[in-house]
């Protein structure tokens, strides 16, 4: 094979990557126009559009605009920034089973919010619940990698997660056991389990911003993820400050969830299945693979956003429940394909 | 000219004293095999010169101080080929090889320029893997990896490379590749340092040996001073078989003394 070959070679590749990433934004659009039509009264994409650029029956125009679009937007964005957040985890940790949620990052940032609301020292829709849930998904992730080391097995990342996991849940009950009132217990209860319902723009204005600047750190970091690929070590001598990249991700992704979780609640696992669901198209290389799982990301919590207002079922379910119901088996998939690798074994 | 040089060079690592006042001085085009049982801080001292953890002396590369050098700089001067040849994703050849151009601002493997992609091709040529550019490396063979792994670090074109352990785990056919591709860089001069058990390969190949001991310098030279009877003895405690063939210096180790 000749340098020009694999020039043309490389070209061709790129450019299925590129094709898979229009696609990917494509579905993305499209999920957006159904989620704007879905709910009590069904809209068609049309009626949709219409009504967004200000067209249509006034009612319409109230429906998409004003009660469902903040959904969708958060729906869009978070979804996004879960599926980056894993990506960027497992770019860091150059182990496919990374994820926010397995680390306990977005239980921890729910124990923040929680203990917010129940010291009352802030009101639900304050930014006092974003930042304190961000502080407490910093201090997680940050718990998670210094635990980890610099060349960390998966067994020790996923038993450390389980640990911090289990830790911040256990003190999110402790919360909800002392809470004086009952209807606060109920009302934590119900945010814990992960939803877009009755979310305003209020809510939009309180998380997009912390998940934009999480996004922009995570994205800026792209380069040195693929270095890493090469291990710490390697990617040092390549010029990569591995200390700061650390930092960098634990920011990103603490910004990014804490900014999530503190308006929807915990929504799991779509952080683990977003980067997989990329690879078989983008392949692995972890730079390439950010700004699809981003898209992925998206798609999977749209979808489920929507699938849980068409299933029909007495009360609510919570977007959150779905995707752990639908997230778990498929990690537990995941452990079955890296077998090998968490036995001690060297993949 | 001296292109590598440490004065009283001190390394510890978690309160251990793993190098201790090592002071060597290295010429542009040398293969220099840097030798010593198990443990004697070799990893370290290849570590160390490269900026990769904290020491104490001074070492300066092409006449620059280390230490005042950002570590983009580092980068373009050590091509750092680390044990194992580790790789953490199945990547094609060709981007893994395209990362040694990433201490030059290429760090987009799809998006080369043209001085980048001639620096790769080069490399590959060098390293002889343009025949497997677009396959993975992980479904290569031990071999082939080591192969894609010294293209990478051919590709910094750098000044110095620092290899720790290439020929470990290669058949006798790949040890003798890889060697005369670190052996040909030297010719072009580039200053190697190569970390090898073999000893048999440091005295054929290398101008110039360190042999280290629990953690200080022993003995440094030309290969068959270097590697005299009495540091086979003192250092690895063993006694050799020495000859001379085709003119190239001969060492096997033999029994334990």
């Amino acid at each position: 094979m000749s340098a020009q070959d694999f020039t043309i070679a490389a070209g061709l590749a790129a450019r299925r990557r590129l094709g898979a990433t229009v696609a990917m934004i494509a579905l993305a659009i499209l999920l957006m126009l159904i989620s704007l039509g879905t709910g009590p009264v069904r809209l068609s994409p049309l009626t949709v559009i219409e009504a967004l650029f200000g067209g249509g029956s006034d009612v319409s125009q109230v429906i998409v605009r004003e009660i469902r679009l903040p959904r969708t937007i958060l729906a869009f964005a978070i979804g996004a920034i879960l599926g980056l957040s894993g990506a960027a985890l497992q770019g860091l940790l150059r182990n496919p089973l990374a994820s926010p949620s397995l680390f306990g990052a977005p239980q921890s940032a729910a124990f923040g919010a929680v203990l917010v609301i129940a010291l009352g020292v802030a009101d639900v829709r304050s930014y006092a619940l974003p930042v304190a849930a961000i502080i407490a998904a910093f201090g997680s992730v940050f718990v998670l990698l210094m635990i980890a080391g610099r060349n960390a097995g998966l067994l020790i990342l996923i038993l450390a997660g389980l640990a911090i996991s289990s830790l911040a849940g256990a003190a999110t009950a402790l919360v909800m056991n002392l809470a004086s009132n009952p209807f606060l217990v109920l009302e934590i209860a119900f945010w814990l389990l992960g939803s877009l319902e009755d979310r305003s723009f209020q809510h939009v204005a309180m998380a997009l911003p912390f998940i934009v600047v999480g996004a922009a750190i995570l994205l800026s970091q792209a380069s040195a993820f693929r270095a890493l690929t090469l291990g710490e070590e390697t990617a040092q001598s390549l010029g990569v400050d591995v200390a700061r990249l650390r930092l960098f991700v634990i920011a990103g992704v603490a910004l990014g969830v804490g900014g999530a979780v503190a308006v929807t609640g915990t929504i799991g696992f779509i952080g683990l299945v977003a980067p997989h669901l990329m690879r078989p198209v983008i392949g692995h290389d972890p730079a390439r693979l950010l700004v699809p799982s981003a898209l992925a990301g998206s798609a999977l919590l749209l979808a489920a956003d929507i699938a849980v207002r068409i299933i029909p079922s007495t009360s609510d379910i919570k977007v959150g429940v779905l995707t752990s119901i639908i997230g778990v088996p498929f990690f537990l998939y995941l452990i079955m394909r890296e077998r090998r690798a968490l036995g001690g074994g060297v993949a | 000219m001296t292109m590598l040089s440490a004065e009283h060079l001190n390394v510890a690592l978690g309160g251990r004293r793993v190098l201790r006042d090592v002071s060597l001085q290295l010429a542009a085009g040398h293969l220099v095999a840097l030798v010593g049982p198990n443990g004697a801080g070799k990893t370290t001292l290849l570590r160390a010169l490269a900026g990769l953890i904290p020491s104490v002396g001074v070492i300066k590369v092409g006449g620059e101080a280390l230490a005042g050098l950002p570590l983009r700089e580092r980068a373009k001067r050590f091509g750092y080929l680390p044990q194992g040849h580790m790789v953490h994703w199945p990547l094609p050849a060709r981007d893994i090889v395209a990362l040694g151009r990433y201490p030059h601002g290429a760090t987009d493997p799809a998006r080369l320029s043209p001085r980048d992609t001639e620096a790769v091709a080069r490399a590959m040529q060098a390293a002889d893997v343009m025949e497997f550019a677009e396959r993975r490396v992980t479904e290569l063979s031990g071999g082939e990896r080591s192969r894609v792994a010294l293209a990478r670090v051919f590709a910094v074109e750098a000044p110095i490379i620092l290899a720790d352990e290439p020929t470990a785990s290669l058949d006798p056919r790949h040890q003798i590749d890889v060697m005369k591709g670190l052996r040909a860089a030297a010719d072009q001069g580039v200053l190697v340092i190569v970390v090898t058990h073999d000893l048999g390969l440091a005295a054929r190949f290398a101008d110039h040996a360190l042999v280290l001991s629990q953690g200080h310098l022993a003995s440094q030279g030309a290969p068959a001073v270097a590697l005299s009877e009495a540091v086979m003895a003192d250092v690895f405690r063993i006694s050799a078989f020495r000859a001379e063939y085709q003119r190239e210096t001969v060492i096997v180790p033999w029994a334990e003394i």
